[in-house]
């Protein structure tokens, strides 16, 4: 039975599957339409209610919500997708460093990554802001140097102990280069480590784009970013509080979606994984 | 012990020292040029230069951040690159509102992290634990920014019992207004710090209900609980100890956001606008002693867990 149809049977795994399945949609469709252009404004419609036409109501522009969270979720899913790629990148590297290399070069890389780990991934990201100003490539470094350092420290012992299996010995012996062996054995083995670390970072990335959006460190204010949703109708939450329920609740959804993926993932991939052990769940840690 | 406590304090000077490197090189690749910024587009180039000269910014790098660490051990972090105020005193001044806005919510988290925790792995195959389980699951999903506006519009709003932003402009000399400020800003730390927590210590309960010496206790003649109370409980303690650090770095970052949510004059509100400003000599000291206290925190955490933890003691 392959990964996907183990993933599709734990019922959990399959709804955070669909979930995220639909916020990628969601993203694909608001490429060609939206129920009205989300950049609109429309003094005469300003915080409608939700109802007809404005499903969700409109913000005090009279944008529409709705089509404001759909747009949104294209900045959402293209900072997960990069934030997820950069953090992989990295880990693989650092992994990959820190435990096929000779000793020295392996611990010192060991003791940079336990180094960088110490730093919570917003105060990464405030450093490039103050450097660079603040944009989505803050939000996609930041969480991708951050937490590629998690998955680096991960990633290391599951790369060594397969370096250890025997199938390495006898690829050593029938001549493989070191980096055949890494492509061909090494990673392939590791990978589901590495596909359960990315859901979760990409779950991170998702956090982090909000808070720092709504810092306004993240996406330029021209873009619908659901962070940055959340810091306009702020300013009128003693008026409209409604308003504020919605990027809210798509932000949790997703990250819920992707942590529940990650869990089930894990669950689905590690067959040593016992139903005793099922229960406990990874600690993600606080971005923002 | 001491030759644990050594490698750790070795470790932790080069944590502080490579943090620090850090953040002083990554604010020098800074593409405009800081003198330009101060002079405005006016400056003559000898104006240019001799805002340069005072600044100091002409002075090899090495320099500048030789001189800038000196100055952290006399407690010297430099003066504001944009209105010269002093760059410690600043980060003394809004400490009174960070400080005690952290501690608040670390008791939060504790308070309610610790027995739901617990009771959700003692309970794990009823209803109860499930409950908890999911909703541990979800807060852990919410965003800071979100769950502060949701506490706004349900206590402050709807039910008006608790200002929904700012801090009395005369500081703590009214502590009952002041603790009444941080109230809503520590619940909402608080609980999604408590979150993760919480996870952890369900984990970490279930782990102990397996071990050896729980069973022992019951096969003793405990019950399943006193076994889990007097045996499993320090253990649970124990590895609680070892996340503390992350916990805190995790309060630290919550800080910052909610600082802004609920316009709280502290530190995380100060590095937001410093880095909005590039006031580059604010913001390097305010990064330099958050992730100095998020560092210094890990190591006195993990001493303190290899002081008290025996199994640690017994193969050194």
């Amino acid at each position: 039975m392959s990964a996907l149809a183990r993933l599709w049977r734990i019922p959990l795994g399959r709804s955070a599957l669909i979930v995220v399945a639909v916020i990628a949609a969601t993203a694909l469709v608001s490429l060609f339409w939206t129920p009205f252009d989300p950049r609109r404004a429309d003094a005469y419609s300003a915080w409608a209610p939700p109802g007809w036409p404005h499903l969700l109501g409109t913000d005090g522009t009279g944008r529409d919500i709705l089509s404001l969270i759909m747009a949104g979720a294209r900045i959402t899913v293209t900072v997960a997708i990069g934030a997820g790629l950069v953090a992989t990148v990295i880990g693989v590297a650092l992994a990959a460093l820190g435990a096929l290399t000779a000793r020295p070069v392996r611990e010192s890389v060991a003791v940079f990554v336990d180094i960088l780990i110490a730093f919570p991934v917003l105060l990464i990201a405030m450093m490039i802001a103050a450097v660079w100003g603040g944009s989505l490539w803050v939000v996609i470094w930041s969480v991708g140097v951050g937490y590629g350092v998690n998955i680096a420290r991960v990633a290391r012992i599951e790369l060594r102990r397969v370096n250890r299996a025997d199938f390495v010995l006898a690829a050593q012996a029938s001549g493989l280069t070191r980096s055949q062996i890494l492509t061909r054995h090494l990673l392939p083995n590791a990978a589901p480590v590495f596909i359960v670390q990315l859901s979760w970072s990409m779950a991170a990335a998702v956090l982090a784009e909000a808070g720092l959006s709504y810092l306004g460190f993240g996406a330029p204010v021209t873009q619908p970013s659901w962070g940055l949703l959340l810091s306009e109708v702020q300013d009128y939450i003693t008026v409209h509080p409604t308003s504020v329920l919605w990027p809210g609740i798509a932000i949790t959804l997703t990250v819920l979606a992707l942590n529940l993926l990650g869990d089930a993932l894990r669950e689905a991939t590690d067959p040593t994984l016992s139903r005793g052990r099922r229960a406990q769940t990874h600690t993600p840690e606080v971005i923002a | 012990m001491l030759r644990y406590a050594a490698t750790r304090i070795l470790f932790l000077a080069l944590g502080l020292l490579v943090a620090s490197a850090l953040i002083f090189w990554a604010l020098r690749i800074l593409p405009g040029d800081v003198a330009q910024m101060i002079a405005g587009t006016e400056g003559t180039p000898a104006q240019v230069e001799r805002i340069r000269a005072d600044l100091g910014l002409d002075r090899p790098l090495a320099v500048q951040y030789a001189e800038w660490i000196g100055g952290v051990f006399t407690g010297d972090l430099g003066t504001s690159m944009l209105t010269g105020a002093s760059v410690a005193a600043q980060l003394a001044a809004k400490a009174q509102v960070t400080i005690p806005l952290g501690a608040f919510s670390l008791l939060i988290a504790l308070a309610f992290a610790l027995p739901l925790g617990v009771v959700s792995a003692v309970r794990h195959r009823s209803r109860t634990g499930a409950a908890i389980g999911v909703v541990s699951q979800l807060l852990a999903a919410v965003p800071v920014v979100w769950a502060g506006l949701m506490l706004v519009v349900l206590f402050a709003v709807v039910l008006g019992w608790l200002p929904a932003q700012g801090f009395p402009r005369t500081g703590w000399q009214n502590p009952a207004d002041a603790i009444r400020a941080l109230i809503l800003p520590s619940i909402t730390i608080g609980i999604v710090e408590g979150a993760m927590l919480m996870r952890f210590v369900r984990s970490a309960t279930l782990q102990a209900l397996g071990e050896d010496f729980v069973r022992t206790g019951a096969a003793k003649g405990l019950t399943r609980t006193q076994s889990l109370v007097r045996h499993g409980l320090p253990a649970v303690g124990l590895s609680v100890i070892t996340v503390l650090g992350i916990q805190i770095a995790g309060i630290i970052v919550g800080a910052v956001v909610i600082e802004q949510v609920f316009t709280l004059p502290g530190i995380g509100r100060m590095l937001v606008t410093d880095v909005g400003a590039r006031d580059l000599t604010m913001v390097q000291g305010e990064l330099l002693v958050l992730t100095g206290f998020v560092l210094v925190t890990g190591f006195v955490v993990d001493l303190a867990h290899h002081a008290i933890d025996p199994r640690q003691r017994e193969h050194r």
